[in-house]
């Protein structure tokens, strides 16, 4: 491969020429820009697969709050739910849920997670591909290589912004995430290059405009409970997606968009905690009573 | 145009709960224990803005401290760091400050010992951080390259002289960052390299002229 892949519509045309999947294309790439091996990509793939599993095993087993006391036992909360009632949406979905609730709250425990692309986000991919897999029996090599398409999916976005949400909002991190998300259950599921990308555009696209705004400048709240929100949302994506329900803004220039929205969104909303819920009367009542 | 990696966005495996408070708090102290590498009488960390008010929230000083004694971003023991034999070794304080002049996520590290430094840094997301000054030397490290960082007498020939040494291990030079106190006066470079530098050219670099510190800054695993 002479030019390295920076789009999207590059992968999608890389892969068709040389018929090939994404994280095959995505590894050449790696290996082309001459940083690492495919064997380092994909050891690190494997490291990180194992230790989002630790994670979601160590949060479901815990209901210690994190250090302000504002969350930590919502996991707890849900799984004794769906103990003996069913959700709506079938058992898959419950454990996406489950996993996203445990990942996150472990994030504030200081527990050891993988920030998959950040920590705030930390519970979307390991989630929905972990639950998955575990659901549907999927062998680990393919789990690590929905892991590594959920990665090129990532890295394709921060080359045009910085995945943090005090560049671009939380459509940066948690939106990027479910995109992500996206991308890695489609390939599961055996979706065609096109559906993969395709489910990671509508997840992205959908979220466009998501601000960042914690309580108390703490990765709290909102955070852990967007995590669940967008692992579900990430499966509607691909629902979508494996339909054949193309997002009709193409893939870059919905990563151009959310660039442009993040530069016009105000530093008020980009984890500054100087506007939207981090300025209401309850977040600021909650300030003086947590630790600081 | 400089790339991010695959590997960047599926990583660091970190204690939480947050990449540029709590990770990015661990490499910087990391960084700075490489930068000093000497065991201070007294180390005090100044956190500055978001730094200072969500730190505690975040974990940040303990993710300095940890990353200070040498813990890695996923050392189970960053949650409990003060409670640490190695901790409790240590002469250490936190100072909470607001400076809108300064990075969000800025911090000093005030070093006393037999080598009083001042350094400063910043947490950038994402777990990226970059050491911005050393005892008000303009530096340019992010921990992703091995670095040399020399602060030397000011005169003609230096970097010819430092540069022909590196050339004799065939490592590529990434980057290199100049600056001075004034003519004549210090001056500091940082040299970022592709490869590793091997102990014979540190060596004869440590001793040419007038080189008063000499630091090969290892890099930071990811």
């Amino acid at each position: 491969m002479k030019y390295p892949v920076t789009t999207f519509r590059q992968l999608y045309y890389t892969c068709k020429e040389q018929r090939k999947q994404i994280f095959e294309v995505a590894l050449e790439n790696e290996v082309d820009k001459g940083d690492y091996s495919e064997y380092q990509v994909r050891l690190q793939a494997a490291k990180s697969l194992n230790a989002m599993k630790e994670a979601i095993q160590e949060g479901l087993k815990s209901t210690e709050l994190s250090p302000s006391r504002m969350s930590g036992d919502d996991c707890d909360k849900l799984q004794r739910r769906y103990a003996n009632t069913r959700s709506i949406l079938g058992s898959t979905a419950e454990k996406i849920m489950i996993y996203a609730l445990a990942t996150s709250e472990q994030n504030l425990r200081m527990g050891t997670i993988v920030a998959c692309p950040t920590a705030g986000s930390c519970g979307i991919v390991p989630s929905v591909l972990i639950a998955y897999a575990e659901e549907n029996k999927i062998r680990e090599d393919d789990e690590i290589n929905a892991l590594i398409t959920a990665g090129e999916v990532g890295r394709i976005v921060s080359n045009k912004m910085a995945l943090a949400g005090a560049v671009g909002g939380c459509q940066a991190e948690c939106g990027v995430a479910s995109a992500m998300a996206a991308a890695a259950l489609t390939q599961m599921r055996g979706g065609t290059v096109k559906q993969v990308i395709n489910a990671a555009a509508l997840a992205l696209k959908n979220i466009l405009g998501l601000t960042c705004d914690p309580v108390c400048g703490l990765v709290e709240i909102p955070c852990v409970k967007r995590n669940p929100f967008l692992a579900i949302h990430a499966v509607t994506a691909s629902e979508l997606a494996m339909a054949d329900i193309m997002s009709k803004i193409p893939p870059d220039e919905i990563v151009d968009a959310m660039e442009q929205t993040g530069q016009l969104m105000s530093p008020l909303l980009k984890e500054s905690s100087k506007g939207g819920l981090a300025t209401t009367k309850t977040a600021l009542a909650l300030e003086k009573n947590i630790l600081k | 145009m400089n790339q991010s990696s695959i590997i960047d966005i599926i990583s660091p495996i970190m204690a939480g709960p947050s990449s540029s408070h709590t990770a990015g708090a661990v490499r910087l102290g990391l960084l700075v224990r490489n930068i000093y590498n000497a065991k201070p009488d007294k180390i005090t960390f100044k956190l500055y803005n978001s730094y200072a008010s969500t730190g505690k929230g975040h974990g940040t000083d303990k993710g300095l401290l940890a990353g200070f004694l040498g813990f890695s971003v996923c050392d189970k023991r960053i949650k409990t760091v003060f409670d640490t034999p190695e901790a409790k070794e240590l002469n250490y304080e936190f100072e909470y400050l607001q400076d809108f002049n300064r990075h969000p996520n800025a911090v000093d590290f005030v070093i006393e010992g037999g080598l009083n430094m001042l350094i400063s840094g910043n947490s950038v997301g994402a777990g990226e951080i970059e050491i911005t000054n050393i005892n008000k030397f303009s530096v340019n490290l992010n921990g992703k390259y091995n670095t040399l960082l020399l602060v030397y007498e000011d005169m003609p020939g230096v970097i010819s002289a430092v540069t022909a040494v590196i050339q004799k291990d065939n490592v590529n030079i990434a980057s290199l960052h100049c600056d001075r106190s004034g003519k004549g006066k210090d001056a500091s470079m940082c040299i970022c390299l592709d490869g590793e530098l091997s102990r014979d050219c540190f060596k004869e670099i440590s001793e040419l002229k007038d080189m008063y510190i000499v630091r090969y800054i290892k890099k930071l695993e990811s």
